[in-house]
């Protein structure tokens, strides 16, 4: 039992509790990584349906709406738009992206989307060891 | 229930790859596998300069290895065709720098 007692639950932090228990029971963690790659693939699962602006290791950057999410944390955006388009038209036809994980650099967030208290509970318990 | 990237939807369509390299490669999808390789049909990649306008060259049947794609992009026909390759000048994209 912790001697703390556990942060307030909102109703966001409630929903991406419950994701997160469904992911561990789906994907069982694998030799070594898996643990951390299981609390963002849940915290990613939550965000589903908001807007993002995902920046890659080639500075590109792209704003979409996040359709889904996989367990290489894999983005597919809906309705792309690229940041600076006078200075990247390479993707001036292109609506919907599916983006590799290995080439995300940063994925800018709403601001509230983001419960920090609740993902650096979950963060000290992974590090813990589950 | 290790899903593979969902490129399920983008099979047959008309789609855009960057490369990490910075290439853009324009092709049809026939097929792809966990590691994100894809088979690429009726390809062609457009090459961007700031002196002349977009080149296209054809290059057919293509495999691309999963580790070196950035992203896959669906092309939308429409706007597409409303685009003036020849008038439009870029900087090159840049190579994924790990």
């Amino acid at each position: 039992m912790k001697s703390n007692s556990p942060p307030p639950r909102t109703v966001s932090s409630f929903h991406f509790r419950r994701i997160y228990k469904q992911t561990q029971k789906t994907h069982p963690p694998f030799l070594g990584r898996a643990i951390e790659i299981m609390l963002f693939f849940s915290y990613f699962k939550d965000l589903v349906g908001r807007e993002v602006t995902v920046e890659l290791k080639n500075d590109l950057a792209i704003r979409g709406t996040l359709h889904s999410v996989d367990q290489y944390l894999n983005i597919k955006l809906e309705n792309t738009r690229v940041v600076d388009q006078d200075k990247y038209p390479h993707m001036l036809s292109v609506r919907n992206c599916f983006i590799r994980g290995s080439v995300v650099r940063y994925v800018q967030l709403p601001p509230d989307g983001v419960d920090i208290e609740l993902l650096h509970d979950a963060t000290r318990r992974e590090a813990r060891g589950g | 229930m290790a899903t593979g990237p969902g490129l399920e939807s983008l099979v047959d369509q008309t789609i855009s790859v960057i490369t990490n390299d910075g290439r853009n490669i324009v092709g049809v999808l026939k097929g792809f596998d966990q590691a994100t390789n894809i088979i690429l049909d009726e390809s062609h990649e457009r090459v961007y300069s700031t002196k002349e306008g977009v080149q296209q060259l054809v290059l057919g049947l293509y495999i691309i290895r999963g580790d070196n794609i950035g992203v896959v992009g669906e092309l939308d026909e429409e706007l597409d065709s409303a685009l003036d390759l020849s008038n439009l000048r870029a900087h090159p994209l840049k190579p994924v720098i790990h």
